[in-house]
């Protein structure tokens, strides 16, 4: 089985600032980590490879520094990985960024599965799946927390929503989007830390994947963010209450009954 | 699909409904009432009668639903009424809204930010070659351009953000549901019904859903949910989630958890709040024993009415909190649960 993770690397820390200028993330200085989705989804490809031979593809657009991100995935066991950075792929929406990621996939060539986090933690758009899903034309199954069967032709999977889960079979080629509960990710061995340091990560650019230049990029970009601002400061004031439970839960059912009629 | 000029034969505001088995969910309903108000700035703007069309997919679609739709705001429903329809297929789905906004051109599409929402909508979005902007908590229309203003949290609710989608159709947006009123109901609007066919091609799906299987129980929804007790790794064990159950059943809320009860077995993942979890948005949240680090805030700071229940009156949780309760959360819920079961007045509200 041929598989590619999409793996994207955000900042780990939300206390994050948007440059008033050109309305995109200030990335310098900022401590950055694997999306935390993302290794759910490296360790559903690695079990799948285990269990059926072939290979993982680790994949990430952006900045040079990914790299270290792209490696922590080889110290986990991905057999290669690739990075695609141009400076025309900066600015990249939703749209513009599954693009990219499908024309990188289709170079790749003869893949059986893609797997993406649910969504990226910095964006929390969970956009990018479907979306690259939707540009190669491939079946897709988003919100993922078990796969209970697998092949080299298709998968049957279940995937999660608000009430409950579907059980379905994806025929492959296919793209899923993967929950936290799939798997416990495991930790990179020291063999793996030291060969990851070693290894090349090829670097492609908007030329190497055959980019449209019109659907790549702040141009190829149907979105545009026009303005940010801190979210509506809440209510500072705090109600305290540290007497005995009984009277605690007096005082509490009293602001219930208020807020409830509300 | 990008536009040249001023993209003036793209019209309207569609509305994609969200079946739940037969019912239409309330995010459907809530979002009618924000197109209504888009539909009419729209029409004052562009001088011209704009319209509010639901369009919906399923199988056997009653005739009580249709007059739901028009009572909720809907000039016009696209029904598109097929077997294939009944499960969600997010490729079959999207194959059929993708031939109707090619055919009808629609200025702007909104559905719920639900699970399904957030499937399909990005598929559409690319078939179509337009922008689509998650999980708004906030719509305009921009009095000047006429163009749809979409607010959004990001990096876990630290900035909001405002986006536009100038030079494509339709914009396109999904909507965290609970976040717009109900609009009140006026069954004394009727409207058109237009009837779409699904296509042989479209009815062909390397998706197939085998199975179906749903939880009844309403302390599981918690997207839906107006009130919310979380219990965290102060809760101790699987016992103590029966208490927190308790609190929830007699307040009518869901139940959440912080990460560490999920990753220690005490309750399923379908619960977990925060970051590797949902984001929630419920008009009352209940942390008992949670301490609140930031990767369980980003997922619940934006409930309008926090009350943390803690022994520790140090802990984050307390400054974020509307209500702070230091105490034991064992002898603290139980009170409240005999007051609410005892107070008819409540009773009656949740
Ligand atoms: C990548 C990543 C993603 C994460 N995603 C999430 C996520 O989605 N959701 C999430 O919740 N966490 C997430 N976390 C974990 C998060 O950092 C915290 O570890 C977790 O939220 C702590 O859970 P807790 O508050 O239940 O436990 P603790 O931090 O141990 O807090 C327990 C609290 O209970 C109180 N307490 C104990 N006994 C009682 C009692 N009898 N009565 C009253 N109070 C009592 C204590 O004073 C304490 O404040 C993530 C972490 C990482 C690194
Ligand atoms: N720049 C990127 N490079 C690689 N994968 C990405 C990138 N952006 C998003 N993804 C993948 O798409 C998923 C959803 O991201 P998002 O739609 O941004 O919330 C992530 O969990 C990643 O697997």
């Amino acid at each position: 089985m041929k598989i590619v993770v999409c793996i994207k690397q955000v900042p780990a820390t939300t206390e994050v600032s948007i440059d008033p200028e050109t309305k995109r993330l200030v990335r310098e200085g900022v401590e950055i980590m694997m999306n935390p989705f993302d290794t759910y989804a490296l360790e559903e490809g690695l079990l799948l490879r285990e269990a059926h031979g072939g290979e993982v593809i680790a994949i990430s657009m952006g900045p040079k520094r990914t790299e270290a991100t792209l490696r922590e995935a080889l110290a986990c066991g991905a057999d290669r990985a690739i990075l695609l950075n141009d400076r025309v792929l900066g600015g990249s929406d939703t749209f513009a960024t599954s693009y990219a990621l499908s024309r990188a996939i289709a170079k790749i060539g003869n893949v059986d599965l893609v797997i993406t986090g649910k969504q990226a933690v910095d964006g929390d758009t969970a956009q990018v799946g479907p979306g690259i899903a939707a540009h190669l034309g491939w079946p897709q199954a988003a919100y993922v927390s078990r796969v209970i069967e697998s092949d080299s032709k298709h998968l049957v999977l279940e995937r999660m929503h608000e009430t409950g889960y579907d059980v379905c079979s994806l025929e492959l080629p296919g793209v899923i989007t993967v929950l936290k509960d799939i798997n416990s990710p495991r930790v990179p061995t020291l063999k793996g830390r030291l060969a990851s340091r070693k290894a090349s990560i090829n670097i492609w650019n908007a030329s190497a994947i055959s980019a449209d230049l019109t659907k790549i990029g702040l141009n190829g970009s149907p979105t545009r963010v026009v303005a940010t601002r801190s979210p509506d400061a809440r209510d500072k004031h705090t109600i305290i209450l540290d007497g005995s439970p009984e009277e605690s839960a007096r005082e509490l059912v009293k602001i219930l009954k208020q807020r409830i009629k509300l | 699909m990008k536009i040249d000029s001023n993209g003036s034969e793209y019209r309207d505001i569609w509305v994609l409904a969200e079946l739940v088995g037969d019912d239409i969910h309330r995010v459907t309903f809530e979002l009618l009432g924000v197109a209504r108000n888009l539909a009419s700035k729209l029409s004052k703007v562009k001088n011209r009668e704009e319209e509010v069309v639901c369009v919906v997919l399923g199988s056997g679609l009653s005739e009580e639903s249709r007059k739901r739709l028009f009572a909720g705001y809907a000039d016009k429903l696209i029904i598109v009424d097929d077997e294939a329809l009944r499960v969600f297929n997010d490729n079959i789905h999207a194959a059929v809204v993708s031939r109707l906004v090619r055919k009808y051109r629609p200025e702007v599409l909104i559905s719920g930010a639900t699970s399904r929402g957030r499937s399909v909508m990005p598929r559409v979005a690319v078939e179509v070659e337009t922008g689509l902007t998650a999980d708004c908590t906030g719509l305009d229309i921009d009095e000047d351009s006429g163009l749809l203003l979409q607010t959004r949290p990001a990096y876990g609710g630290n900035i909001i953000a405002t986006i536009k989608c100038e030079n494509y159709r339709p914009q396109m947006s999904t909507v965290r549901p609970g976040v717009f009123k109900l609009p009140e109901a006026d069954f004394s609007r009727t409207g058109v019904v237009v009837q779409e066919e699904l296509t042989e091609e479209e009815k062909v799906s390397r998706l197939r859903v085998l199975e179906e299987q749903t939880i009844e129980d309403a302390t599981v929804n918690l997207s839906d949910a107006k009130i919310i007790v979380t219990g965290g790794r102060g809760v101790k064990g699987p016992d103590g989630f029966k208490v927190i159950e308790e609190f929830a059943r007699a307040i009518g809320g869901a139940v959440g958890a912080s990460r560490a009860a999920v990753d220690s077995g005490w309750i399923s993942y379908a619960h977990q709040v925060g970051q590797t979890g949902q984001t929630v948005q419920p008009k009352i949240y209940i942390a008992c024993g949670v301490s609140g680090q930031i990767q369980h805030l980003v997922g619940m700071q934006s409930s309008d009415f926090i009350i943390a229940i803690n022994k520790d009156s140090e802990a984050p949780i307390m400054k974020l909190a509307d209500v702070a309760i230091v105490g034991d959360l064992f002898e603290v819920i139980p009170e409240i649960v005999k007051l609410v079961r005892r107070d008819d007045e409540l009773k009656k509200a949740v």
